[in-house]
């Protein structure tokens, strides 16, 4: 039996009446990678944030190798050997490489003899762990796989023995992230212990050896990965079975409804996001747009919908011209039967603070069902809501509960909800399943091949690669704000992900 | 996991939370009285007597409170659009132009009830215009409103000078102000509601615009939560993006946001102007305009809590005017303080208390009731 390098015991947290950890107790190998998987809010954050020192426990304790450990703060677990890689990236982005990994570490009043040992140490660091970046890059040049392997070189040049990685892939193309494991990997080999929080059942089933499931607070299982399935996590995780794969019958595409030709964004600084950018969509069908966060699908969707002005580029919407360059309204475009549920829900789809019926008909309140002149029909509002709620389960059923209150896999129904009760022709979906819960996932696909069945044009744009290849019949790939291969939903995973990462089309299809 | 607090009953988020700030802010009030020598128990006991204690305090009171409510809600208004209208002095200044002009024009030919109208339509126009011009560069600019109306005041103060100096100043007299409205630009005082009720008032200020402020505070209650221009203005303020994406143009909304925010605080100089002074003259508005930014963050922008925290600070001013003129050692300015400790702890920091007060909460409410707020996050 080897070394335990964690261990927590009864661990409980509470924010007010919420309890965000309940009497966890878990324990870590040390040489292992120790997946812990849970639906969002399940209190995976939380827990690793007591780990690292930025919440304390109410209760319980902590024991680091045998011993039990204070954390208070991040650098007591820096001192036990714990580093952390966040999931969004905590680096300055005009600092070379070299400043960033000695940035809190720097170790005396003047740099230049601190900077030159630490550029050895680092040479060393990068030598045995096949960690490769040049030292003198500044950050901001560095694609996203290279910076958070910067930030796993910060972790390890504190002395770091215990690594977290919290959601490490959600910013990576498929090729990157296996690089990822492969250094996941060789870390372990080189006696680190590894803990990877994540959503995705895949990845814990490729790189873990043991996995911890979490639920509304509690650990409910912890399991050895040679011993588990796919199915079983889901239903720990859900507490539910779930459908994994989603069943869905032929396409039988009509005639075009949405249709882009040449269409070019620039965004605020004049960066060219979406370029020269052409696709059609059919009734009856779900195009999806696949690629790596930031190759300009978001400003695709909002150049499409009207929240942003196209510099140059045609639309047409079931057969009428759309300007989008100019007075390209979301009201408009609306009423001529484009639904949008936007890739942000809580800054752009809903308005957290509104009550639930506030939020239901947002964007639609100009209809007259809701209006009395100037008046709100507050009767009408609160009944529509009411209908909705009962039609798409959600939870809590109580329009008048601030939006805020919603988790985020109802949140998305509330959008959901709104934009295709409205009957659209075209729906345009951004990030559909974004920090929802998986159960919530399967009723959003549901609804979405259902809608396609409806003999709706769907427009699709996801940063999951899974998700797109489950549900469109045509999957366009995006890079550097253009479409550089079209493939049908039998696609391999890696030949997309040659695609997503701007390998020419004739390559990636040798 | 997104909202990290119970949630608080209403009676303890809009009645509670203030009670404790104002307590807070009195305690500490009176530790500056005792830092002078006064005896802080005898001067709030005057505070109280001087504002409420007898029928003409309760007049001069809640005429203060008039001007408060409009300006209260004007700041309330831009708050719901995001918008920090903090040009409510200058705005308001303006409006009495507009009053004095209807008032000069209307006076010797229409009875007061005619005026009163055109006034209100007179103060509401030159305040919105006022504060159309920083709407306008916000809107359209991006130039930041906060910096534009303040500097607004500016220009007002300079303007209504230049007006009253050169130009509106009857020919010969020595004050800078117009002459006196006739009987039609006067406003009926409402002192007799408080002499009905068995109070005696030598004579007080207090006159029909306490009406039209209760009005207002209805009408803007409507506006925000039951129109959809209030529910554009909240979708605004609480999120641009949203705004954008539901089709709402943010230019329009500033705009439209920022006029009816003026016209309030224009509201406001039918008060002192056309019911107490009956003339315009130099700093009628005397920093009305900036305690209505307290009375709004006090009030929590919502019209109920308004009026009463207009009437809060109409005690102050009415009350510490008593106290000035009881205690020597208190001087005008403590009694500033005293009104900028409220502001302090019922505006500035409205929130100080309440992580506290809703851990209580949250230990006082059963378990059950935690469990249920939990699961309801989760599912």
């Amino acid at each position: 039996m080897a070394d335990t390098a964690i261990e927590l015991k009864g661990i409980s947290k509470s924010f007010g009446a919420v309890h965000a950890n309940r009497n966890i107790d878990l324990k870590i190998t040390a040489g292992t990678i120790h997946g812990i998987i849970g639906e969002n809010g399940a209190g995976k954050s939380t827990l690793m944030s007591i780990l690292y020192g930025f919440y304390q426990a109410d209760r319980g304790r902590i024991d680091v190798a045998g011993r039990k450990a204070t954390i208070n703060t991040p650098s007591d677990a820096i001192a036990l050997g714990i580093g952390m890689v966040h999931q969004h990236f905590m680096l300055v982005e005009n600092f070379s490489v070299l400043e960033n990994v000695i940035l809190g570490a720097e170790g005396e009043a003047l740099l230049n003899t601190s900077i030159a040992k630490a550029r050895s140490e680092l040479e060393r660091l990068e030598r045995d762990y096949g960690l490769e970046v040049d030292p003198d890059a500044i950050i901001e040049d560095l694609p996203v796989g290279l910076q958070q392997r910067v930030e796993i070189l910060k972790a390890l040049y504190r002395g770091a023995d215990i690594l977290i990685l919290d959601e490490p892939t959600g910013v990576l193309t498929p090729a990157e992230a296996d690089h990822l494991f492969r250094i996941l990997e060789q870390l372990k080999d080189e006696g680190k212990t590894i803990i990877l929080i994540t959503h995705k059942l895949r990845e814990i089933m490729a790189i873990t050896d043991n996995v911890s499931v979490m639920r509304q607070g509690t650990m409910v299982a912890t399991r050895k990965t040679s011993e588990t399935n796919v199915e079983e996590l889901a239903e720990l995780m859900v507490g539910r079975r779930v459908l994994l794969q989603v069943e869905k019958g032929e396409a039988t595409p009509g005639d075009v409804l949405l249709s882009v030709k040449g269409l070019t964004v620039k965004d605020s600084r004049g960066v060219t996001m979406v370029d020269n950018l052409s696709l059609d969509v059919r009734a009856g069908e779900i195009v999806g747009i696949a690629g790596v966060a930031g190759n300009g699908q978001s400003q695709l969707l909002d150049a499409i919908t009207g929240v942003q002005k196209a510099v140059s580029g045609t639309v047409t919407l079931d057969g009428e011209p759309v300007d989008l360059t100019g007075a390209a309204d979301p009201a408009d475009l609306r009423e001529r039967g484009m639904a949008h549920v936007p890739e942000d829900r809580h800054h752009v789809g809903l308005v957290l603070p509104f009550e639930e019926n506030e939020n239901a008909m947002l964007g639609y309140h100009r209809q007259a069902k809701y209006l009395n002149g100037p008046f709100l029909n507050i009767e009408a509002i609160r009944a529509d809501a009411r209908e909705k709620i009962e039609k798409y389960d959600i939870r809590p059923p109580d329009c008048r509960l601030k939006t805020a209150n919603f988790s985020g896999g109802n949140q998305q129904k509330i959008v959901l909800a709104r934009e295709i009760e409205q009957d659209p022709k075209v729906l345009i979906v951004g990030q559909p399943t974004r920090g929802v819960d998986v159960g919530a996932i399967e009723f959003i696909h549901k609804r979405l091949i259902d809608m396609r069945d409806q003999g709706k044009a769907v427009l699709l744009v996801s940063v999951e690669l899974d998700e797109i290849r489950s549900l469109s019949d045509r999957i366009l790939v995006m890079f550097a704000g253009r479409v550089v291969g079209e493939r049908g939903p039998e696609a391999s995973e890696s030949e997309l992900g040659l695609l997503m990462a701007g390998v020419e089309e004739k390559e990636a299809a040798e | 996991m997104s909202a990290p607090y119970a949630k608080l009953p209403a009676w303890a988020d809009y009645g509670l939370i203030p009670l404790i700030n104002l307590a807070v802010a009195f305690l500490v009030a009176g530790l500056v009285v005792m830092l002078v020598g006064e005896n802080p128990i005898r001067a709030a006991v005057i505070l109280v007597d001087g504002a409420l204690g007898r029928g003409q305090n309760i007049a001069y009171t809640l005429y203060y409170a008039t001007s408060f409510i409009f300006t209260g809600l004007a700041v309330a208004v831009a708050f719901h659009c995001s918008l920090f209208n903090i040009g409510g002095e200058g705005q308001a200044y303006v409006g009495g132009l507009g009053v004095a002009v209807v008032c000069l024009a209307f006076d010797s030919i229409l009875p007061w009830w005619l005026v009163f109208p055109l006034a209100i339509v007179g103060a509401a126009l030159f305040g919105a215009a006022w504060a159309f011009i920083p709407a306008y560069f916000q809107a359209k600019r991006g130039s930041h409103i906060v910096i534009t109306t303040i500097m607004f005041n500016f220009i007002a103060a300079s303007l209504m000078v230049y007006l009253l100096v050169n130009v509106l100043k009857p020919a010969g007299a020595q004050a800078p102000q117009t002459r006196n409205f006739l009987e039609g630009g006067q406003l009926p005082k409402l002192n007799w509601m408080l002499e009905a009720m068995g109070f005696t008032i030598r004579s007080a200020p207090f006159n029909l615009s306490f009406l039209l402020a209760l009005a207002a505070a209805f009408f803007v209650w409507v506006l925000i939560w039951r129109t959809r221009l209030g529910y554009e203005i909240r979708m605004r303020g609480y999120s641009p993006k949203a705004a954008r994406y539901a089709g709402v143009s943010e230019t329009k909304i500033i705009i439209i946001t920022m006029l009816i925010s003026g016209a309030l605080a224009g509201m406001m100089a039918l008060n002192p102007v056309m019911g107490d002074q009956n003339r315009l003259q130099i700093d009628f508005v005397t920093g009305a305009g900036f305690v209505g930014i307290a009375v709004a963050l006090m009030g929590r922008s919502h019209p109920a809590g308004i009026v009463p925290a207009a009437i809060l600070f109409g005690m102050l001013y009415q009350g510490g005017a008593e106290l000035a003129f009881e205690m020597p050692n208190i001087s005008r300015d403590m009694i500033v303080i005293i009104q900028g400790l409220v502001i302090l702890f019922a505006g500035a920091l409205e929130h100080m208390f309440r992580p506290s007060i809703q851990a209580l909460f949250a230990s006082l409410g059963s378990r059950s009731t935690g469990l249920e707020a939990q699961q309801g996050e989760g599912s």
